[in-house]
């Protein structure tokens, strides 16, 4: 069996879940394993009959104190429970920062492998191999899971279109899975989340993004890429190292930990393309990637690119915009 | 309070990709290499933690004969001392077999904290500070961007996806994997670098019998999911031409 983590707070669903329902299709495409999808968490119910749409066998939620709040202790505690009674070949999740905060932990416990943001499936050798990115996406790798099952695997956000998951005929069965786990053994105490500072500026909103990275090399240089903006008539933003820096404020940054964006135009200065880069950015309609260097993996999301010194490009392209 | 941070020796961010024959991993001769950057981050906030509180900073590493290079350098942004856990079979290690290395190094220690960086900009697992958590026996959070330690109690803020946040509160010891920006980085003085070297570097054997639990079969460039047209020329040149793609093309600028 192919089970499926789903990830929902209060009843709604994380999109992503749709994102690791289609990767676990393509899986049972090669291994033949029928799919369930697991819903833990209070009011699991509502999230669940939503999955049944899905072309899966069945749809168990489990619910448990342990679960409310989030903390890893808890999760991975039931987790492990729930796991050990559904017996699967493979554990499916999606690369989320939730999931990151509990998965490895649930693997080392169990003693089992777990291979992180994983973009692809294909069959290998008579097995299965998932395909992820290394080295910040210079390079991509097959990896197959060693040891006995279950493998985990969690798939990065948007890898696979959640629009792809295929429906049922019918909807498919919902059943609650019962676990017994002591909720006074949880360490975390953690208080409700909030949003640092009012977002200012909304940037999935915007039409147009000038956004700045690395290879912007200098504070008053952000001055180059705010020109240009005005040129365009364009929203400023920058990948994650500008705003640790300070030379932008926070609510500009583009990317996992900042605001994901879909504009019709995305053109990326200097900007290397770190995974957690493009996944707040590559939904764009028209990117354009300006970076001296050639193998840069911006250039692989980019429908346009010019290599080369972004101080003798970009005043060309105000220049040629005036016009 | 006794502060442990694990650091990773990673390939620097202008290194080029060049496969063994195999076309299972790197060729490490060609390689240099640096601090992992998410790591820096967690020196730093230790070395920030222990100018508060005072105590202890130990930088741990495994890897191969090449990481003392990372080590010397903590030890000259001002880390007290190091353990190394040495042996060349780490240098492609998985995050099980990395956190049992640095798990078994580290036991005897009694460290109050453990600070790790969020994850490593080569293989990239986002799992050995947690694996290591589990292994110690440890709480952990993850993804950290403040740390208080008051009293013997820990509180730090955990950043969570899309601009939200979250306090945890939790009991020490414990591990926190550190996201980058948490501070801002110092550099290594003279100073520094020449007491870096007197200080302690103990050495650790890899414990045997540590499994891998994932394999590479095959390492590869990127395929390409867009077809990108790449615009030559001169500056001038290549900037008219993306204007005007952008206007009858793509349409998306007037």
């Amino acid at each position: 069996m192919i089970l499926v983590i789903a990830e929902q707070r209060g009843g709604k669903l994380n999109r992503a879940t749709w994102e690791t329902i289609a990767a676990a299709q393509q899986l049972a495409g090669i291994t033949g394993a029928p799919i369930a999808i697991l819903v833990p968490g209070a009011h699991a119910a509502g999230a669940a009959s939503d999955l049944a749409a899905a072309q899966v066998k069945e749809v168990v939620t489990v619910e448990s104190p342990a679960f409310e709040p989030y903390t890893p202790d808890g999760f991975a505690a039931v987790l492990r429970d729930a796991i050990a009674q559904l017996a699967p070949a493979h554990v499916l999740l999606p690369h989320t920062y939730q999931t990151r905060d509990f998965a490895p932990k649930l693997a080392a416990r169990m003693d089992r492998a777990l291979l992180t943001d994983v973009i692809g499936v294909k069959s290998a050798g008579g097995g299965t191999a998932f395909v992820r990115p290394m080295f910040q996406g210079k390079l991509t790798a097959d990896v197959v899971p060693l040891g006995p099952a279950p493998h985990f695997v969690t798939f990065q956000i948007g890898a696979y279109r959640a629009d792809r998951a295929a429906k049922g005929a019918s909807p498919a069965p919902v059943r609650a899975l019962s676990v017994a786990v002591d909720a006074s053994a949880i360490r975390e105490k953690p208080e409700p989340p909030f949003q640092q500072a009012k977002q200012a500026v909304d940037l999935s909103q915007a039409e147009r993004i000038v956004s700045v990275g690395r290879g912007i090399k200098e504070q008053s240089n952000i001055e180059v890429a705010k020109k240009l903006a005005e040129a365009l008539g364009a929203e400023l933003a920058a990948s994650r190292p500008i705003c640790d820096a300070g030379w932008l404020p926070m609510e500009r940054q583009v990317g996992s930990s900042g605001q994901t964006v879909a504009p019709k135009l995305y053109l990326a200065l200097g900007i290397s393309g770190a995974i957690q880069h493009l996944v707040g950015m590559k939904g764009s309609n028209t990117v354009v990637a300006i970076n001296k260097d050639p193998d840069a993996p911006i250039f692989e999301v980019a429908d346009y690119g010019i290599v080369g010194d972004l101080f003798e490009i970009v005043p060309a392209i105000i220049e040629a915009v005036k016009q | 309070m006794k502060i442990a941070v694990c650091i990773k020796q990673v390939p620097t961010r202008e290194w080029q990709p060049r496969l063994n024959d195999a076309r299972t991993w790197i060729r490490d001769q060609d390689v240099s290499f640096e601090m992992n950057e998410p790591d820096a981050y967690a020196l730093e906030e230790a070395l920030r933690l222990k100018e508060k509180h005072s105590g202890e900073v130990v930088v741990c590493s495994a890897g191969p004969a090449r990481v003392a290079q990372v080590i010397r350098e903590a030890l000259a942004r001002g880390a007290d001392r190091a353990i190394h856990v040495e042996d060349e079979g780490l240098s492609s290690a998985d995050a099980f077999v990395t956190s049992e290395a640095l798990a078994n190094a580290m036991k005897d220690e009694q460290f109050d904290l453990v600070l790790t960086g969020l994850q490593s900009d080569d293989q990239g697992f986002a799992q050995v500070g947690v694996i290591l958590a589990e292994k110690l026996g440890l709480p952990h959070a993850t993804i950290i961007m403040e740390v208080q330690a008051e009293g013997g109690a820990l509180r730090v803020k955990r950043e969570l996806e899309g601009g939200w946040f979250q306090w945890v509160a939790m009991p020490l010891p414990a591990v926190l994997t550190i996201q980058s920006g948490i501070n801002q980085l110092r550099y290594a003085t003279l100073k520094g670098i020449m007491a870096a070297k007197k200080k302690e570097i103990r050495k650790a054997a890899a414990p045997p019998g540590a499994a891998s639990k994932q394999k590479i079969v095959s390492l590869y460039a990127p395929e390409k999911g867009k077809k990108t047209q790449i615009i030559g020329g001169s500056p001038a040149e290549a900037a008219k031409e993306l204007v005007r793609r952008l206007r009858e093309e793509a349409r998306v600028i007037a």
